[in-house]
């Protein structure tokens, strides 16, 4: 494993960073925000990020895909999260792409991932409940056998991009019990199956999401994706995967709100100084920068390893993810506080990167969470 | 990538068939390795024949160039010497400044004389060096030092005291910072030069240190006369070379301690694991105890894989990046952390001094803890770090 970016990825890191300066500054983000539609993102821009080549990066080129690794996935999604583009990457390319492309039968893949790659098409995971916290074997939603199909019941929550996907990947439990690795399994629903209710939520990250109802959904047998009953131990592969994406755009944005901060310390005076040149402010972004080297050190090896099959991808991407949630809130934090005064005003872009923090920190388990992942690999 | 796996074979075969028996599985830290020097005695006697074959093959130095007693390798060949060496558990054959500090700084800045008269002697293990830079008066502020050199046709005479002098007491030369221009900038007055430890007027007296022993000693210098074809790059102009041997002393440091490298072979989990207990499924008994070893780990893996990123960076031809000018800095917090941590794994065990009821291993755990304070203060402080890497690395504003 080198930890190093190939020609290939240098090359679509600076495109990818060229393409955010022009077509998504933090100030398209805002206005999203601002016009307050549910969707919260521009399906143009999709189209255009999809043309580019950028969705179908992880996808076999049979599904229109590029074939290459979340390496280079990786790369994409960091200059986009230094802008905070809230395009549905992490929900349609890096959940729902790839549990199809994981667990799902031919036809499947053959349905869904085309339109996927070709950014025409939206597929979510709904795995949260309200009660789940970070568990993915916490599974209430039931899935109970009806005329050789299944009828599925339950709620779910904050599911990414809901308000705009065209099929949901729904985790339920077809036996067991509610903590049970064994017995889940999962199903493919169009968002017009009957008996669905999408209710948009909104979250402080102001990234779209949605309540899913499900009123007694009847699937056919073969919406199941991947085995019925394993879909336990799919589910963590697809979230590994996209834990390691989530990363890589959490560095993206931490870098960018330090630069932030770096800019103020150097523009901003009082006593007569830059206030960039006290000491109590220097160590502590020398702090924050030290967090960030240890941080894209973790996301390159989580994305090589994965892309590897390493017998220890688990272990670094929950390395990753410890490093990321706590150096981002960590850079947003101190942040927010070296800004002074604007930087807890809406105008200020800092207090968008904050809120992003936690919001990634939240998803897919947050440090302490990893950490007790990691030590549960390591044997202890 | 063919001729590195021949080179492995060839390699393997070679310390299989040269290290001897006894020392396999030794695990020597950098405090107690083989330091080599006038002075050395070994603690083992397979030891001298070790570094011999080792010195005679190029390997105590296995990047510096064969004509000075090197290896030649490059730096994937390189890496896979310590692979195979870690692997066959084969100890390394030599340590110390010459190899880590003044050596490469002579590669860079020596004249062809002086690279011929001090490197083979480096690499053979023949000279054991000290560091004669912090002054009671110069520590952080390092070019306040005021040691002085009077001019005195081809030599200089030296004058001043050096303190915190890392095994002066066993080393046979010093490299030192004296004071050859008092009129000039701080920066600008400062010359680098060598100093033959068995020279009139030099003499050291050894300190003792909170951990019991005393590695570090004060160095007086009356009236030495120094040739001045020891001096190393120009007269008043060693301030840039003290400083790029800094760079190398705080890699040294950073690799030394940071990367938990030369840990004994049980895990830090086991052990722990020996004094609090597991429950049914193997996880540690005490989760606040298990919740900072996760931590602990975690962060060193973080820090190896940027230790690696910088090496992976730097064989691919780029430019050092500003991840390697945190190491120092982390690096060492990192051994203090583990230290602290092994210290509440043991509990009481942990408060042995000397004698009976404390095992050694304890023993050694409240030695290296009370050692490991040091780290952030040799090599330059933490708080010194910070400062650099604000103004370097940061651009912030003095
Ligand atoms: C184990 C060990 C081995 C050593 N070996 C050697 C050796 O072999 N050769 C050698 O020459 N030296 C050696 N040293 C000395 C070491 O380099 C100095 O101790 C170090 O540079 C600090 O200097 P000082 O002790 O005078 O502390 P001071 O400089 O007096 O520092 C005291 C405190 O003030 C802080 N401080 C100072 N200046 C600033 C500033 N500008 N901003 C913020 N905080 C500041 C420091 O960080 C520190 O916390 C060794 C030290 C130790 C502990």
């Amino acid at each position: 494993m080198q930890l190093v970016l190939s020609e290939d990825q240098e090359l679509i890191a600076k495109t990818a960073a060229d393409f955010a300066a022009e077509h998504s500054p933090v100030s398209r983000f805002r206005e999203l925000r601002d016009a307050g539609d549910p969707i919260g993102y521009s399906p143009k821009l999709w189209k255009e990020m999809a043309d580019l080549g950028w969705v179908g990066i992880p996808f076999p080129e049979e599904y229109g895909g590029a074939d290459l690794g979340l390496s280079e996935l990786a790369v994409v999604l960091e200059a986009l999260g230094r802008s905070l583009a809230p395009e549905p990457f992490l929900s349609t390319v890096l959940l729902g792409g790839q549990a199809l492309l994981l667990g799902g039968s031919d036809a499947q893949k053959k349905d869904w991932l085309p339109g996927i790659a070709a950014g025409e098409k939206i597929v979510t995971v709904a795995y949260q409940e309200a009660t789940s916290r970070f568990d993915l074997h916490a599974v209430e939603t039931r899935a109970e056998a009806a005329d050789g199909g299944y009828r599925l019941s339950g709620e779910k929550i904050q599911v990414l991009d809901a308000p705009s996907a065209d099929a949901f990947l729904v985790s339920a439990r077809i036996s067991g019990e509610a903590r049970d690795a064994a017995g889940i399994g999962l199903f493919l629903v169009p968002k017009d199956a009957a008996g669905i209710t999408v209710v948009p939520q909104t979250r402080v990250d102001h990234r779209a999401a949605g309540l899913l109802r499900l009123d007694g959904v009847v699937v056919p047998a073969d919406a199941v994706v991947g085995e019925p009953g394993e879909a336990g131990a799919l589910l963590e592969r697809v979230v590994d995967r996209a834990t390691a994406g989530l990363c890589a755009e959490m560095l993206g944005g931490m870098c960018q709100a330090f630069d932030l901060t770096l800019t103020h310390l150097k523009e901003r005076e009082q006593f007569g100084s830059l206030i960039g040149s006290f000491q109590a402010l220097k160590h502590r972004a020398v702090d924050v920068f030290t967090e960030l080297e240890l941080a894209r050190s973790t996301v390159m090896a989580a994305v090589r390893a994965l892309d590897a099959d390493a017998p220890d991808a688990s272990s670094l991407v929950s390395v990753a993810k410890a490093r990321c949630s706590d150096a981002y809130v960590l850079a947003t934090n101190e942040g927010v506080q070296m800004f002074g005064g604007v930087g807890m005003t809406d105008e200020y872009d800092i207090g968008f990167y904050m809120k992003r923090a936690r919001a990634a920190e939240l998803t897919f388990g947050d440090a302490a969470f990893h950490r007790d992942r990691f030590a549960r690999l390591a044997g202890y | 990538m063919a001729d590195l796996s021949k080179y492995r074979s060839e390699i393997g075969s070679w310390l299989e068939a040269n290290c001897p028996s006894d020392l396999l599985g030794l695990s020597m830290t950098a405090i107690e390795g083989p330091w080599g020097g006038k002075k050395w005695v070994p603690d083992y006697d397979s030891q001298r024949a070790w570094l011999e074959r080792c010195a005679d093959k190029g390997l105590t130095a296995p990047t510096w160039p064969t004509e000075y007693g090197g290896g030649g390798l490059d730096k994937a060949e390189a890496k896979v010497l310590s692979q195979e060496m870690r692997r066959l558990r084969v100890p390394p054959p030599l340590i110390g400044f010459g190899l880590t500090m003044i050596g490469p700084t002579l590669l860079q800045f020596g004249t062809e004389e002086q690279k011929r008269e001090h490197l083979p002697r480096i690499t053979r293990g023949e000279i054991r060096w000290c560091q004669g830079y912090s002054e009671p008066g110069a520590g952080s502020d390092l070019a306040a030092l005021q040691t002085r050199a009077v001019d005195d046709g081809d030599a200089f005479v030296i004058s001043g005291t050096k303190v915190w002098t890392s095994y002066a007491d066993k080393a046979d030369w010093i490299f030192a910072l004296v004071r050859t221009d008092p009129d000039a900038k701080k920066q600008e007055g400062i010359t680098f030069i060598l100093i033959d430890m068995d020279d009139p007027g030099v003499s050291v007296s050894p300190i003792l240190l909170i951990s019991g022993s005393s590695p570090f000693c004060e160095t007086h210098f009356e009236d030495v006369r120094v040739p001045k074809s020891n001096v190393i790059a120009q007269i008043n102009g060693g301030w840039t070379v003290a400083k790029a041997l800094l760079g190398h002393e705080r890699s040294m440091i950073a690799e030394t301690f940071g990367t938990g490298a030369g840990q004994r072979r049980q895990t830090m989990a086991d052990r722990a694991k020996g004094y609090v207990g597991a429950d049914a499924e193997g996880r540690l008994a005490d989760p606040a105890l298990r919740e900072r070893l996760a931590q602990l780990e975690l962060d060193t893996r973080a820090f190896s894989l940027t230790v690696q990123r910088s090496t992976d960076a730097a064989k691919a031809g780029h430019n050092p990046g500003p991840e390697s000018s945190i190491f120092k800095m982390y690096g060492t917090e990192l051994n203090q952390r583990r230290q602290e941590l092994l210290v509440s794994m043991l509990g009481p065990n942990a408060l042995g001094w000397e004698g009976p009821g404390f095992e050694e291993a304890e023993l050694s755990v409240t030695r290296d803890w009370l050692r490991s304070r040091g780290n952030t203060i040799e090599g330059g402080t933490s708080e010194v770090q910070r400062n650099i890497v604000a103004k370097r690395v940061l651009g912030l504003p003095d």
